[in-house]
């Protein structure tokens, strides 16, 4: 992988300028300017203008001096997109288990995976952490947590 | 309502047992997050919000604030003792207070820096009483083109000072105008970019976006491997914790330096905490008689950024509360918490809300105090905190950004947004992109249009209108901050500023 392919500048570029092409895109469909003065479209038509300038600009610097911007360390960013998936996936369980299991799952995944702890240090954590939030938001506060079929 | 009035209101307000529990644990939980490292205030305040929304408005606000200006009390410990700032704000404390505990002067450090920060904290909050209500007249005459200037000078000094890249900034900012115009046109009931999505209708809640971008995605970023520090003892002792007669002598003028240079720099959008402590420590250096001393445990190079970094409350809350001008990312939050309960930070937010300004001011003299005391004599005992795992943090951190997003909307979806939100906080700092840009986006973005477009309508679109004295003033400091990239001896001093906040 050679070092343009690897700059974060240049992927975030690329997917700003997309961001900004499709706000242009967007803003078409509003009205610019109406008799009482500027409408919809007149606001996003600017800024969408402007993002796709600024970032067609950085994707330009990535592109011809590549080793001076951004790269990023994959190896790095794996361990965070794991612990993000799990995030993902403890939310998505929610409508399922409720928020009492699917926390406590999540808790124990990160303590016992992510921080590499023994699996009895990673139960204690999941456990205490899901009664504790039970009992300060249902019973203490009187907020409601997500509920799910199961609990 | 005058001045002295207002504080004897105040009073009254802060000191019923309520809002005087709710300082307590505002400052508290400030000093908690200040001393661990990687959790901040923004993310506190964000993921607490809308725990917040079925307290009294005042009570929460006192706590909120006491998070803030709280934290960076904290933010001291760990920089003496650890070498590792629990708070930005309080990197440059690590230069002469790591060097002073390494002499066995830590006790000495610790006390110095809980001083400073009362006295610098204290003058923050007369000099806010006395500075906001006038200011608050004077923008009266302020009608939209003038607010839409402020908001771009706003803007233009935060992406200015917020990135070594001024056009990843601003890409960031403009992100969060994009934002904050998802959901219905207030104007024309148009619908934008809500990909018909019934719930994006009313737009896209500020505490998902905070919460996200500060809680979650910090939380994704400390799980990348990093290496544990050793931390130095804590004298036991208040005694030992009490700087000598000599020190206090030795730091008269850091602590005016520290205390003017907070609230002036305090006032400015985007210049922060940060930049106020790496001031006042250039002037506390370059005054000295033995700046030779700077560098190697000199107990002025504590107090005169800790001062300052207290001080810069005080200032940061003027234009956000008589201007309704957020400089950072944690005075953001606290706007889009002020509008939540439903109040208007402006002109007349003291003369609407006289209880709230007033209280909060108040509160602000007692959190100062109750800081000072929690801090001289218990610092050993928030230092254990520093043993505290990182894994039993970050179980927490999430479930309580889950339960604040969820208890805001009571949806489902509402939690799949924050998942996206929180990827692109974690994003954003992988690739430096400055979060501060994208939060003050997203705050100001709709009083930003309406401004322009309600500027526009009064001139039947003549642009001109934005060209009268005071907008073109203040479009025009915009636009040369804006240049001074283009200009390599400004922008190299733009950028050490940026490094040093980095």
């Amino acid at each position: 992988m050679g070092p343009r392919s690897r700059s974060g500048d240049l992927w975030s570029g690329l997917a700003l300028a997309g961001l900004g092409a499709y706000i242009l895109f967007a803003a078409r469909r509003w009205d610019y300017m109406t008799e009482e003065g500027p409408g919809a479209g007149f606001f996003p038509m600017w800024y969408g203008g402007v993002m796709l300038v600024l970032s067609l600009v950085l994707v330009a610097g990535a592109v011809v001096k590549p080793g001076r911007h951004a790269q990023v360390a994959w190896k790095d960013v794996s361990r965070a997109l794991v612990a993000w998936v799990a995030f993902v996936a403890c939310i998505a369980l929610m409508p399922v288990f409720g928020f009492v299991i699917s926390f406590a799952l999540l808790a124990a995944f990160i303590v016992k995976v992510m921080c590499a702890e023994k699996l009895r240090t990673a139960i204690l954590v999941a456990v205490i952490g899901s009664a504790g939030f039970y009992a300060l938001f249902e019973w203490a506060l009187d907020l409601s947590l997500p509920k799910g079929m199961l609990f | 309502m005058d001045i002295l009035s207002g504080m004897l209101n105040g009073f009254q307000v802060a000191l019923t047992a309520q809002n005087l529990m709710m300082c307590v644990v505002g400052v508290v939980l400030g000093t908690v997050i200040g001393v661990l490292p990687g959790l901040g205030p923004p993310a506190t305040i964000a993921m607490l919000l809308p725990l917040t929304m079925k307290l009294d408005p005042t009570g929460a606000m006192i706590m909120l604030a006491g998070i803030y200006y709280g934290a960076k009390y904290g933010g001291s410990t760990t920089s003496i003792l650890l070498n590792v700032p629990g708070e930005s704000s309080s990197v440059v404390t690590c230069i002469d207070g790591y060097q002073m505990a390494r002499k066995g002067r830590a006790g000495a450090a610790l006390g110095m820096a809980a001083i400073s920060s009362f006295i610098a904290g204290t003058f923050g909050v007369v000099a806010l009483m006395l500075v906001a209500p006038p200011l608050a007249k004077m923008s009266l005459a302020f009608s939209a083109p003038e607010y839409f200037a402020l908001m771009v000078l706003g803007l233009a000094m935060v992406v200015l000072l917020s990135g070594e890249s001024l056009v990843k900034a601003l890409l960031a900012m403009l992100v969060g105008l994009w934002i904050a115009s998802m959901g219905t046109d207030l104007f024309s009931a148009t619908s934008r970019f809500t990909f018909d999505r019934v719930e994006l209708l009313g737009g896209i809640d500020f505490i998902i976006v905070a919460i996200g971008v500060f809680a979650v995605g910090e939380v994704l970023g400390s799980l990348e491997p990093s290496k544990p520090a050793d931390m130095l003892p804590v004298p036991k002792g208040f005694r030992n914790l009490l700087p000598t007669w000599e020190d206090m002598k030795k730091c008269r003028f850091a602590f005016v330096n520290g205390s003017l240079v907070g609230f002036l720099i305090g006032i400015l959008p985007g210049a922060g905490s940060t930049i106020a402590s790496f001031m006042s420590y250039g002037i506390e250096k370059a005054v000295s008689k033995h700046p030779e001393e700077f560098g190697h445990g000199a107990i002025e190079g504590v107090a005169a950024p800790e001062g300052a970094n207290n001080a810069e409350t005080g200032g940061a809350l003027v234009p956000l509360l008589t201007l309704g001008i957020p400089g950072s990312g944690t005075t953001a939050i606290l706007l889009a918490a002020l509008v939540l309960w439903g109040f208007k930070p402006g002109p007349l937010f003291i003369q609407d809300s006289p209880q709230l300004f007033w209280g909060l001011v108040a509160s602000m003299y007692i959190g100062n105090v109750l800081l000072l005391i929690l801090n001289l004599p218990l610092v050993a005992v928030f230092a254990q905190l520093l043993k505290l795992p990182a894994y039993m943090m970050y179980p927490l951190i999430l479930g309580v950004s889950i339960v604040g997003v969820y208890t805001s909307s009571n949806s489902m979806f509402q939690l799949g947004l924050l998942c996206g939100f929180g990827l692109l906080g974690y994003l954003m700092r992988k690739l430096d992109y400055p979060t501060a840009p994208l939060v003050l986006g997203l705050v100001l973005g709709d009083s930003m249009e309406r401004a322009l477009r309600q500027s526009l309508m009064m001139s039947a679109g003549d642009i001109s209108i934005l060209f009268r004295p005071i907008p073109s003033v203040l479009l025009g400091i915009a636009a040369l901050l804006l240049a001074v990239p283009l200009f390599k001896r400004f922008n190299s001093v733009r950028v050490q500023v940026v490094d040093r906040e980095a």
